[in-house]
């Protein structure tokens, strides 16, 4: 695609001329920005990219400060926690900010996902794209395991032991595995100062090239849309696509709406219900830990107990973790499960949605029985769900190539405003 | 073509291929070196090793029927010295027990029999309940009050009720589903006991 000319050279002059020399501002600006074109058909799904962006940003920053603030230590941890709550100025909000915004996250980035899925953003010519994505998401996922542990609270703590028990699952490797990560015979000091290390430092710098690595990969290839059609293909005479906008000032002009709507929903969050009912901050995770005493029942956040939920489903422990890893990690194959000759859910049969429609249950009903006690109908139902879980995947290669699809039209489906 | 600048066709390709991939080789192993050290930072120091070391206990100073307690890695260790009379309770009760073999617990192989212990008369357990990790009580007396006629002598868990026999195998009833476990552990000499070892003349902190 030709990016907007930049200005001529005489048009430059003083600092401007001088930078431009020097660095290659303007050309990355009308390369990545103004003269980066995007479909206009883009609708509420397509908020939740940039606020993802805006969100890491949010919890660079907010992370940034509480480490100021911090003490990471078996004896200082959790003391340090009540010490930015109370009595560090404005500590609370900083910190409430950073607990929320994890939520905020995930929340964020699991629409972003159905948003893929819904419109098949993860076909040709963006399987790339899509497995960059999920890279950012393990490491999302690592990023927000390794924060619950700093606060040194006893949810922290046997959250800590059930995961890292995990890797000890691993035949032959497993328990000298669990020994390496927590440097001790338990969960201990040397654990909650690597896992602060890995938090603050090394995994918040691998997302961030991750997501760099989304960027150029979206880039290059440019958006999908609702309709799943290459505005690329439908070029005019200037040279742009038929169909697309530039990025900036059209999309960065709707972007700022969903920015005002996430932040005002954040601040009802921070201010009104900071532990969200327990959801976001665990009741258990406001007594410090204690190798002596586990909680009641032992649940992770929110976002990982459709996970969960298929870890305790499952009666072999072995067994039951393989497939949690699994679960996760059946996402990348996607862009290879998906047979059908279309993108977007709209020009789909009824078999697709249907099992979309069944996945999203599953997704939805594994996470709350993860954070329901394993016993009874609970264990029941969360088989139930996760062969549902599954079954999307597994099964997708068939009835994607099998289900009726509509004709594609053209040109995107776009209705201008009066 | 300038002087000094070699044509294509006077490049020697296998001689340039061959250079190429020892040098990648050589670098690899190289690379692969230096990852020894930063990955051997994350095993366990030398404190927590000294702090991991195995626990002795002098057995002379346990009287037939105590019980002991013995810190090790920073869990209770229990040990009892059974009475005959106490290790003749185990038997008789199996059809009340969830795993009287011990089938799905956790001990060293050594301790899965009906004792669960190397020597019968020396009981060595993690005094951390396999339900939700209460420190269960001794009620050692048969038929305790609280517990019934039927009570051969046993633990019993204050939090929530799990009990256990005189050998931590979990009754029928109890929250907890399997049996206390076992840690590693051997006999130095007859009257010395190393928590933390499954041979006495292994090193510790394995």
């Amino acid at each position: 695609m030709a990016p907007a000319v930049p200005p001529p050279a005489a048009k430059r002059a003083g600092l401007r001329a001088w930078i431009y020399k020097r660095f290659p501002v303007e050309e990355f600006i009308s390369s990545q920005l103004t003269g980066y074109y995007a479909p206009k058909n883009f609708n509420f799904w397509y908020f939740f990219g940039s606020l993802a962006l805006l969100v890491l940003v949010l919890q660079l920053v907010t992370g940034i400060f509480l480490t100021m603030f911090y003490k990471p230590g078996e004896a200082t941890s959790f003391d340090s926690i009540e010490f930015i709550m109370r009595e560090v100025q404005w500590g609370w909000l900083i910190r409430y900010l950073h607990s929320s915004g994890a939520s905020l996250f995930f929340i964020i980035v699991y629409l972003h996902m159905f948003r893929a899925i819904l419109y098949g953003s993860y076909k040709t010519p963006r399987e790339l794209l899509w497995l960059i994505g999920m890279l950012v998401y393990f490491a999302l996922m690592a990023e927000a395991f390794l924060g619950y542990v700093l606060p040194w609270g006893n949810m922290s703590f046997w959250g800590a032991q059930v995961i890292v028990n995990l890797f000890g699952t691993i035949p032959m490797i497993g328990p000298g595995l669990v020994e390496w990560i927590r440097g001790d015979y338990g969960i201990a000091d040397a654990t909650l100062n690597r896992f602060f290390a890995l938090h603050v430092a090394a995994v918040p710098l691998a997302i961030l090239l991750l997501v760099v690595l989304h960027l150029v990969a979206l880039h290059e290839t440019g958006s999908n849309n609702p309709d799943g059609i290459e505005i690329k293909e439908r070029v005019g005479a200037d040279g742009h696509p038929l169909d697309g906008i530039p990025f900036h000032p059209y999309y960065t002009v709707k972007d700022i709406v969903g920015v005002g709507v996430m932040f005002v929903m954040l601040a009802i969050v921070v201010f009104f219900v900071p532990t969200f009912g327990g959801l976001f901050l665990e009741p258990a995770n406001f007594e410090p830990a204690n190798p002596m005493s586990t909680p009641e029942h032992i649940a992770p956040v929110w976002y990982f107990t459709p996970y969960y939920a298929i870890l305790r489903a499952v009666p072999d422990q072995r067994l039951g973790a393989l497939l949690m890893f699994l679960s996760v990690a059946l996402f990348v194959f996607l862009p290879w499960l998906d047979r059908s000759p279309v993108k977007s859910m709209r020009y789909r049969g009824p078999l697709s949605r249907m099992a979309l429609a069944i996945f999203a249950v599953c997704f939805v009903a594994l996470g709350y029985l993860g954070l329901q006690p394993a016993e009874g109908l609970y264990v029941v139902l969360a088989r139930v769900f996760a062969c549902g879980y599954f079954g999307f995947f597994l099964l997708m290669p068939w009835y994607s190539r099998v289900d009726k699809v509509k004709p594609v039209p053209e040109r995107v489906v776009f209705h201008g405003h009066p | 073509m300038a002087d000094g600048v070699i044509g294509d066709s006077q490049v020697d390709k296998s001689r340039r291929v061959f250079l190429t991939a020892a040098t990648a080789t050589t670098g690899a192993i190289g690379v692969a070196f230096a990852l020894v050290p930063f990955i051997s930072s994350w095993m366990p120091s030398e404190r927590a090793r000294a702090f991991g070391a195995p626990a002795e206990l002098d057995l002379s100073k346990v009287e037939p029927g105590q019980m002991v307690m013995v810190i090790w890695r920073k869990q209770p260790i229990y040990v009892v010295r059974r009475t005959p009379a106490m290790l003749a309770s185990l038997a008789g009760h199996d059809d009340r027990l969830k795993d009287p073999t011990s089938a799905h617990s956790d001990q060293p192989p050594y301790a899965k029999n009906v004792q669960r212990a190397r020597k019968g008369e020396y009981l060595v357990l993690i005094g951390i309940c396999t339900h939700l990790g209460c420190l269960p009580k001794q009620r050692f007396e048969p038929g305790f009050a609280e517990l019934g006629a039927d009570w051969p002598g046993g633990f019993f868990c204050p939090c929530h009720g799990s009990r256990f026999d005189l050998a931590g195998r979990v009754f029928d009833g109890s929250p907890a589903s399997v049996n206390l476990r076992v840690p590693p552990y051997a006999f130095a000499n007859d009257q010395t006991l190393v928590i933390g070892v499954d041979a006495a003349n292994q090193k510790g902190a394995a």
